[in-house]
């Protein structure tokens, strides 16, 4: 049962889905009910030390799982377990983006800024395809990031800030870093991110 | 083999999440990957024990009936390692990527490329097929974007308008396909391993992968067949 339940798992987080445990309880355990939460225990240990994977709740209410990649971060190496390194690469720019502002930002500022990088919302990019699906669908489906309409606004407007994925698969030192890198300056320039950082 | 496994580190961790992402994995990429993975998570890098380093993870993978399996490409003869699901009775890999009706396409192709005479089916006939699925009618315009999509996923590879079963697809779905095609399925007279693209003897029939004809033949002057003795036919290019 547990080499099953790992199966199920691995296929799912192949496509960064999350999974629910309807779906585990469904598909897998049938008649060991009982044992439901021994075998997703066993489950997760085995994640851990053959694959380096962690099954981590992001919802405790819904009883949402996701697979988060255990291994040590080398620099240059975030969020990159797959070769879609340049969709990993755009998404590490727009935590950024979301964190330097103060953890939340309007769905215009994020375009805006994007702009500045020649991606466009209407337009086909080269490498990424349609972006505004990328970004606003499938970056928020795999919970790297989570978007909330913006009260009382017409026409709406939505707001953009990390998802759990994001805030476990990353931290807000690794981001404050690739900043810092990319602009030549030494990460405490930013007093109150850094602040932040340190102290998550 | 009496000797204890040896314990499974970051390095091995990080090799194995690589290998499944990747689907396959080149031999000297994969070497490359050995190297890389050892030094950044600071495990002793052993240089060619590339093959222990494997035998590692897969005395931990065994229980959950997976193995990263090496395979030989069918047109250079170069090795490729893949993870492989040893439990799969059917194209259960495939079956959380595509739609029933483009399984049932592949499935199609399939048969034709193992039936075929070279290992290759044409895309005028996989194209025909596509009007005669059981689910549901496909357009020849929409056949052709999956076939376009099985290439890129490495299922299928394409020569001059002919498909035939990518290394991937070979290395993933042996099991698979020895027990379902059973009478049909060629095995390679050197190797042993299945062939679908191979080269076959006019007198007594056995099949040889071309890499294999090539080794067999290296310095020797008379081709002949290594079963029946008759002086092999085809060319090897």
């Amino acid at each position: 049962q547990v080499s099953e339940l790992v199966q199920f798992l691995l296929v799912k987080d192949q496509k960064k889905i999350p999974i629910k445990r309807a779906d585990m309880l469904k598909n897998i355990i049938r008649e060991y009910r009982d044992a439901y939460s021994e075998i997703v225990k066993r489950a997760d240990r085995t994640l851990q030390a053959v694959f380096g994977l962690q099954l981590v709740e992001i919802d405790t209410k819904r009883h949402i799982y996701i697979l988060i990649n255990n291994l040590p971060r080398p620099e240059g190496q975030h969020l990159c377990r797959d070769k879609e390194k340049e969709k990993m690469g755009l998404l590490l720019v727009i935590l950024s983006f979301i964190f330097m502002k103060g953890n939340s930002v309007k769905d215009s500022a994020l375009w805006e800024f994007l702009h500045l990088l020649r991606v466009y919302p209407g337009k086909q990019h080269s490498v990424f395809g349609d972006v505004r699906k990328l970004v606003t669908e499938e970056f928020v489906r795999q919970k790297y990031l989570e978007t909330t309409a913006i009260p009382l606004t017409d026409p709406p407007e939505f707001k953009y800030q990390w998802g759990p994925r994001a805030e476990k698969e990353t931290s807000k030192k690794d981001v404050l870093n690739f900043v810092a890198k990319m602009q030549s300056k030494d990460p405490t320039f930013w007093a109150s991110q850094y602040s932040e950082a340190e102290a998550n | 083999n009496a000797v204890m496994a040896a314990q499974m580190t970051d390095a091995h961790r990080r090799f194995l999440q690589v290998l499944m992402s990747n689907g396959i994995t080149e031999g000297s990429e994969a070497r490359k990957l050995h190297q890389h993975c050892c030094e950044t998570d600071k495990v002793y890098y052993a240089q060619d024990k590339l093959d222990d380093f494997i035998s590692t993870i897969n005395s931990h993978l065994q229980p959950l009936f997976m193995q990263i399996r090496k395979g030989i490409s069918e047109d250079d003869g170069t090795a490729h390692y893949a993870v492989v699901n040893l439990a799969e009775t059917e194209v259960t890999k495939m079956a959380s990527d595509y739609t029933e009706i483009e399984l049932e396409l592949f499935r199609k192709t399939m048969d034709l490329i193992i039936l075929s005479e070279n290992g290759f089916a044409s895309s005028t006939d996989i194209l025909n097929l596509a009007d005669q699925l059981k689910t549901k009618k496909m357009k020849k315009k929409e056949a052709e974007q999956v076939l376009k999509v099985f290439v890129e996923d490495k299922w299928l590879s394409e020569k001059n308008g002919e498909y035939t079963l990518h290394t991937r697809c070979i290395i993933e779905m042996e099991q698979y396909i020895l027990s379902n095609y059973q009478d049909v399925a060629r095995k390679c007279n050197i190797c042993h391993s299945l062939a679908i693209q191979s080269q076959v003897c006019e007198s007594c029939g056995i099949g040889m992968h071309l890499p294999c004809v090539r080794k067999y033949f290296r310095g020797q002057t008379e081709r002949r067949c290594p079963k029946c003795n008759e002086f092999w036919s085809c060319d090897t290019p």
